[in-house]
């Protein structure tokens, strides 16, 4: 087709002018992107950079190493060892089946732990690590990292656990760690970002959880830079958390074993206090179970075990468990007398077996009496009838009073689970606790550490040691933390005349030395070692029935309280059997091998004992040595 | 028209034509290009091989090829317009049967040699044959309703074709580089008043009907509009692009942070960061003034296009100039608008920025065909 000249000059001027147009809007629109740029970039910057800040930066908490536990002698109770495990992250996995495929090569995994990995792997974001293997070795550990690059996703990670190396040893002393878990995080107010950590270790019971402040240290933190997967490119910057402090317990790791090894099944209680600094050298509670169990979480079963046992092993019996004192009270009782001025040593009572009270009868262990008694013949023979006359003169108040100096019924603040603070009872407790008004038969039983009062084993340690000493010893658990000596529980003497206290030594020598003694049998030889102590039986129920006749959970406790050597006391040591029947049965032989274990600070030689218990103690020290813990240099060290 | 038509006399023949080449154009296409392989080698981490150097290379032969083209008479191109076209299309059918799927859309067909995308061809092969169209078509007749159906069904047939592969952005290039051809050609404007008006009455249809029986678009493609509207209701689907990118915009501020300290491209809180979304490591790292700079250069490349275009007494050679110049002019619009989040996200690359070969090829030749238009204007 021909064009004219004119219609190709049309043609352009059009073209001209509609691409002016075209140009124009152009230029508006560039106009447009330019005003977004400079609003994004300029106006709205602060926003985005602080945005972008948010997105690149993630502060991680680096967990501090919890503080390591020790005894008096250095030997690790509470130690924190590596624990290896392997994670998976879904997203950089390749093929889930077959990663976990080769994995199951190179270890072995545990089947129920792999399907709830594989079962978290498909929930959770594709950038959460899951764990697919526990508690595997470092040889494990290594054949996973040495094949990495054929497992895409897997990852080798080192972690500190806790572990006891003692096992059960130091269970009710120490306690134990686990998990964090909803209950704790609703139970403890701690705004510590550490316990949001997945399976941070926390104290759960005993020392472990009353300390926990000391042991847990300070987090650091970590400014990392991450990419948009959350995966870390690197570390902008540190700030250094705080281990915690390593606790050195007064405890004696040796003297400890033997205290469990020696309680046996038994469900008992033992407490071995120095006399002078008021150190615990062991505080036993039987039975006992192994805490490394609830590290990692206790299985159903293994739990149910333990709760089910009627023998309740996870009851720290010496400082939690009270018990009517019975007659180990009688040394208190006694000693309010003398103090009120209301009897004199020499002073006698007739015992016929019973006493009468405002019509009420009360009867003396011995029904046929003891005839006429003073107060060495009463504490040696534990005559009953002797105390009533006592309550009748000196009254509760005097006696609690008494109690209390001693220790009972007064909270001994130590650092383990619900510490208990037992009962020295009073008129004006009795009107408000229990609303009702005092009667005469109350102060009765409560001479004779029946009724109202209560006390811990820890207590009737404490109790012995302020016998022994006249001083006001107050129990001390923590030796060091961190190098550092904790104050010592050495106390002023106490406002006790020492012939009134030498008066109750005495009794309390002869109930194991003297002929006549309850606690005779289980006196101990030796010129420099021999002790002082006392007998208690404390009613379960009140009904006069032999042991043998009712069912375990019926029988009488038996108690036993005592301290050596008696001339220059260094140790006191309480026992409690429960439904043990008798404390001169159940009780004492218990004490008397404890206390000489802890005097000799190893097995003590036989001739500490009666000739014809030689025999029988020769081979009971062979079956407790080998419950021994393994010697030092076996024990894991600092991680 | 023939050959005869033109003025030989002023026009350069031989190797003379080499100095007749629009250089500041085509110094801006390199200055443009240098931006690319600067923030290339930037998103891959102070990495030359990974993308800087194969785009150089490719942005080197695909200079070559603009010389070459250019210096072929402008008349030739004319003549091979319609058959260029045809190419295209037949190749974008070929890919519809045979094409590889290729990031979840079938765009590639492979020659053996090279992966070619008939659809990047097709932006100037369309423009070529609408320029020769209106070249032969008698001014007269150019608002014609059956003259006008004509190129409407030209520009149509690839733009459903390339919409079914499905690649949303090239076909609003085409469509809407065809519809601005048309209208600099002269058609009259009372048919483009009616489709914007039939477009704004469709759209408001489309959002009065919601929540109706009659409602027209699926729920999910409601959803989807709405994460446009306001990506924060989604902030790690479909919004994510979008509010990664402007976090990436606006963090740069005036300057930005600096040449390779873009955090959000480098940690790969972008996504494409080195084809669709690398404005945005440029605006991160060299800030306001850097993207600015940018889009002035882009803005330098149009205005020498559009000056060429009108000095060109050549119908064909100006309208094709003037078609490329609006088609690149909505390459790098829509790519910004997109990351800046003015509109949907679009698969569109910032032209002779972001990586790829195809698209760096197809933007030479049809610079090459502007340059062509340019030497051998009549003068």
């Amino acid at each position: 087709m021909r064009k004219s000249p004119g219609e190709k000059n049309r043609s352009q001027a059009i073209v001209t002018r509609r691409s002016l147009l075209v140009g124009g809007l152009q230029a508006g629109l560039v106009g447009v992107l330019g005003a977004r740029m400079h609003y994004l970039q300029v106006s709205q910057s602060d926003q985005y950079r602080f945005l972008a800040e948010e997105n690149r930066i993630k502060i991680s908490l680096i967990p501090p190493e919890r503080g390591q536990v020790f005894d008096r002698t250095g030997r690790l109770v509470a130690a924190n060892v590596p624990s290896y495990r392997v994670t998976m992250t879904r997203e950089d996995t390749i093929d889930i089946d077959e990663t976990i495929a080769r994995l199951g090569k190179l270890i072995t995994l545990d089947p129920v732990l792999v399907e709830e990995a594989r079962e978290e792997l498909a929930r959770r974001r594709g950038d959460v690590p899951v764990t697919i293997a526990e508690k595997i070795s470092w040889e494990e550990l290594s054949r996973v990292a040495a094949n990495a690059p054929a497992l895409p996703g897997v990852e080798p990670q080192v972690a500190l656990s806790r572990s006891y190396p003692l096992k059960s040893d130091f269970t009710h002393v120490v306690g134990y760690v686990g998990p964090v878990s909803d209950y704790d995080l609703g139970r403890i107010e701690d705004p510590d970002p550490l316990l949001n950590l997945p399976r941070f270790q926390i104290g759960k019971t005993g020392l472990e959880a009353r300390g926990e402040e000391l042991l847990r240290g300070e987090a650091g933190t970590q400014r990392l830079e991450v990419n948009a997967a959350g995966r870390e490119v690197r570390e902008l910057g540190r700030v250094e958390g705080m281990p915690g402090s390593d606790i050195q317990l007064t405890i004696d790791h040796m003297l400890q074993n033997y205290v469990q090894a020696r309680l046996g099944d038994e469900s008992a209680a033992a407490v071995v206090i120095d006399c002078e600094s008021g150190d615990l050298l062991a505080i036993g509670s039987a039975p006992a179970f192994d805490p490394n169990l609830f590290v990692n979480g206790i299985s159903v079963t293994d739990y149910k075990k333990l709760i089910e046992n009627d023998r309740r092993p996870l009851v720290s019996k010496s400082v939690q468990g009270t018990y009517p004192p019975g007659s180990t009270f009688k040394m208190i009782t006694a000693l309010a007398a003398l103090e009120a001025g209301v009897i004199s040593p020499e002073d006698t009572f007739r015992c016929n077996g019973k006493l009468e009270v405002h019509n009420q009868e009360f009867g003396c262990w011995k029904r046929s009496g003891h005839g006429n008694v003073d107060l060495l013949a009463s504490l040696r023979e534990s005559c009953d009838v002797y105390f009533y006359e006592l309550a009748l003169e000196v009254g509760i108040e005097r006696i609690s009073a008494m109690a209390r100096k001693f220790g009972i019924g007064v909270h001994h603040d130590i650092p383990m689970s619900s510490v208990a603070s037992g009962l020295a009872p009073t008129k004006d407790w009795k009107r408000e606790v229990r609303g009702e008004s005092w009667v005469i038969g109350d102060s009765v039983n409560a001479a004779i550490g029946q009724g109202f009062v209560l006390a811990s084993p820890l207590q009737l340690a404490v109790m012995t040691a302020r016998l022994a000493t006249g001083r006001s010893v107050s129990p001390r658990l923590i030796k060091t933390i961190d190098g550092e000596e904790q104050p010592s529980g050495a106390g002023a003497p106490l406002d006790v005349n020492e012939n009134h206290l030498r008066q109750i030594r005495r009794g309390m020598y002869e109930v194991v030395n003297h002929a006549r003694g309850t606690g005779r049998g289980s006196r101990i030889m030796g010129e420099e070692t021999r002790m002082a102590g006392k007998t208690g039986t404390s009613q379960v129920i009140s009904r006069r029935v032999t042991c043998d006749e009712v069912p375990w959970r019926q029988r009488d406790h038996a108690l036993f309280v005592d301290y050596a050597p008696y001339d220059n006391p260094r140790i006191a040591v309480s026992v409690v059997v429960e439904h043990g029947c008798g404390g001169a049965l159940a009780a004492a032989p218990i004490a008397r091998d404890i206390t000489l274990q802890a005097l000799y600070g190893e097995d003590p030689p036989l001739s500490e004992y009666p000739a014809r218990d030689r025999g029988r103690i020769g081979s009971q020290q062979e079956r407790l040595r080998e419950m021994r813990p393994p010697p030092r240099g076996e024990e894991p060290g600092r991680a | 028209m023939s050959y005869l038509e033109y003025n030989v006399k002023y026009v350069p023949t031989g190797p003379r034509k080499f100095l007749y080449i629009n250089w500041p154009l085509a110094l801006l296409l390199i200055a443009v290009a240098s931006v690319g392989f600067l923030m290339l080698y930037s998103v891959a981490g102070g990495d030359l091989s990974r993308w800087a150097e194969p785009q150089m290379k490719r942005f080197g032969a695909g200079f070559v090829m603009m010389i070459v083209v250019a210096m072929v008479p402008i008349w030739f191109w004319r003549n091979v317009s319609a058959v260029a076209y045809g190419i295209s299309l037949l190749l974008l059918v070929a890919v519809e049967l045979f094409g590889e799927t290729g990031m979840g859309a079938q765009r590639w067909i492979d020659l053996g040699i090279v992966r070619l995308q008939p659809s990047e061809l097709m932006k100037i092969t369309l423009v070529m044959l609408l320029a020769a169209y209106y070249d032969w078509l008698p001014l007269k007749r150019v608002s014609h309703p059956l003259w006008v159906a004509i190129p409407v069904l030209l520009i149509l047939l690839p733009t459903l074709l390339v919409l079914r592969q499905p690649d949303l952005g090239t076909s609003i290039l085409l469509l809407t580089g065809g519809g601005a051809l048309m209208f600099i050609a002269g058609v009259h404007w009372a048919y483009f008043a009616a489709v914007i008006a039939a477009g704004i009455g469709l759209v408001t249809a489309v959002f009065e009907s919601r929540g109706t029986p009659w409602q027209m678009l699926n729920n999910y493609q409601y959803r989807r509009i709405d994460t446009f509207i306001d990506p924060s209701v989604d902030p790690l689907g479909a919004g994510y692009h979008i509010t990664q990118s402007k976090i990436a915009l606006g963090s740069g501020g005036w300057t930005g942070r600096g040449f390779m300290q873009g955090t959000q491209s480098r940690l790969n809180f972008l996504p494409e960061k080195h084809t669709d979304f690398i404005f945005t490591t440029l605006s991160e790292e060299f800030g306001f003034i850097g993207a600015f700079s940018l889009l002035a250069l882009y803005a330098l490349i149009i205005l020498f296009c559009v000056v060429s275009a009108i000095g060109n007494a050549n119908r064909y050679g100006s309208l094709l100039t003037l078609g490329i110049a609006v088609t690149f002019f909505l390459f790098f619009a829509v790519n910004m608008s997109m990351v800046m989040g003015l509109i949907p996200v679009v698969g569109v690359p910032l032209p002779l920025v972001s990586y790829g070969g195809s698209a760096m090829m197809v933007l030479m030749i049809a610079f090459g065909l502007v340059q062509s238009a340019h030497v051998h204007r009549p003068r």
